[in-house]
């Protein structure tokens, strides 16, 4: 189960929601929104989600960790909209016979949402800054790879 | 043209060091043929001889060794130092200078600049369809550009464009916009590859497109519906990117089409729902 939200997650109500007399294992991640991130003290942030391909892709995911590690359930809930420092982002929960599927099943899952689901971050700073995260740096062309003097614009030659 | 106007000889600038591309631009293939022979056909029936600028070193490069070859005598300088070492070579002549990395350039683009050469000028060139500056790079070069040329170098300046700019440059319209579109990344090669191809066609289809994140607020709009000739996702966002301040790139992009990812190249049918996805930073 993928799940995008836009109310507070309640780990405990999710962990329930997994339960199953032949498992002997449960592990779960948390994302925290953290108050600072590359050097930028950060009051609160929001994200913002393409959700239907987020789900398509997100029950991909799911569906893929219980493939590959043959655990027994797996769920995840990213939170999409206005956040404050401390709350909780993203939810993943595995149960399995086993810990050690649980486990890898649980990083499969987080490393993948981070990677492939169509969301984006926006941080707000304490200085009163803001920025997509991932978008607003490097994204550009880098100025240093055009021959010559900065041309305005995208239209740009190398020495061909 | 008069009849006092310079021979006209051809230069295929094939000297850059494509470091975006991570592959020789020249040796790209297009249609069975490398884009440096390409070029060399498309010159031949406008220009009295035709060459190849080359790097110093890359004389023994077997797809440059079939042509005669002018090597450059500048290192690092970029574009401007093989245009100087062709009037090097033949002080008398002006020539007609084209870059590696245009694809999409067809005979009508390169005839209607012979026609409208004007060789009282310093060069003849086309106004960009995408930033109205100059194109240096299909453009004809008088003799009389060496002078002011080798002095805007020694001055410490570099930029062909920014030269022709500032310069006595005949500018001319595109009859055929997109003919000069370059190619610098890999997914602008697969882009061009398929503006080449048959099933993507550039008949008028009507799409929408939803924007989210940077985009949604460099475009200004969550969504719209528009009608469009873009053969591809790819051409689509060059299109959109002429209208909004898109600052993403589109090789940091990806694209979903109708609630699927696809390659840029997918060709665009009438009725698609399509979104451009910015560097994602999910959890």
């Amino acid at each position: 189960m993928f799940q995008f939200t836009r109310i507070p997650i309640l780990p405990e109500q999710l962990r329930h929601s997994l339960a199953d007399p032949a498992c002997g294992g449960y592990a779960a991640f948390e994302g925290w929104v953290r108050d600072s991130n590359e050097g930028q003290r950060v009051r609160g942030l929001e994200y913002e989600a393409f959700e239907a391909l987020g789900v398509r892709e997100g029950e991909r995911i799911i569906a893929e960790a219980i493939a590959r590690f043959g655990v027994a359930h797996a769920a995840c809930l990213h939170r999409i909209g206005p956040l404050a420092v401390g709350e909780l982002a993203v939810w993943v929960g595995v149960s399995a016979v086993h810990r050690d599927e649980a486990f890898r099943a649980c990083r499969y899952i987080i490393d993948e949402v981070k990677h492939r689901l169509p969301i984006w971050k926006k941080e707000h700073y304490v200085s009163g800054d803001s920025g997509w995260v991932n978008c607003e740096r490097c994204a550009a062309v880098p100025a240093h790879e055009v021959a010559g003097e900065t041309v305005p614009g995208p239209h740009v030659h190398e020495h061909a | 043209m008069s009849g006092a106007a310079a021979p006209l000889l051809g230069l295929v600038l094939a000297g850059g060091r494509s470091t975006r591309m991570r592959a020789d631009k020249a040796a790209l293939q297009y249609g069975g043929r490398s884009q440096l022979e390409r070029a060399m056909a498309l010159l031949a029936p406008h220009v009295a001889h035709a060459y190849v600028s080359v790097r110093a070193d890359q004389g023994a490069d077997p797809l440059r060794a079939r042509f005669a070859q002018i090597p450059d005598s500048h290192e690092n300088l970029g574009p401007i130092a093989g245009i100087l070492a062709a009037q090097a070579h033949h002080p008398e002549a002006a020539w007609l200078v084209l870059a590696c990395d245009l694809p999409l350039l067809d005979e009508m683009t390169l005839a209607h600049l012979v026609r409208s050469r004007a060789p009282e000028r310093v060069a003849t060139a086309y106004r960009s369809s995408h930033d109205g500056l100059p194109e240096p790079l299909c453009a004809i070069w008088e003799p009389r550009s060496a002078a002011p040329l080798a002095a805007y170098l020694a001055r410490g300046r570099q930029c062909p464009r920014r030269f022709l700019l500032g310069a006595d440059t005949r500018l001319i319209e595109e009859p055929n916009p997109g003919a000069l579109d370059n190619i610098n990344t890999p997914e602008e090669y697969k882009h061009a590859m398929s503006a080449l191809l048959p099933e993507a066609t550039a008949g008028p289809k009507q799409v929408t497109v939803q924007y989210y994140a940077l985009l949604r607020e460099q475009a200004g709009r969550r969504d719209e519906t528009l009608v469009t000739h873009a053969r591809t996702a790819a051409e689509l966002y060059a299109e959109l990117a002429r209208r909004y301040p898109f600052s993403l790139a589109p090789e940091v992009l990806r694209v979903a089409i109708n609630t699927e990812f696809r390659e840029w190249t997918a060709p665009l049918r009438d009725g698609d729902a399509v979104v451009f996805i910015p560097p994602v930073a999910g959890g």
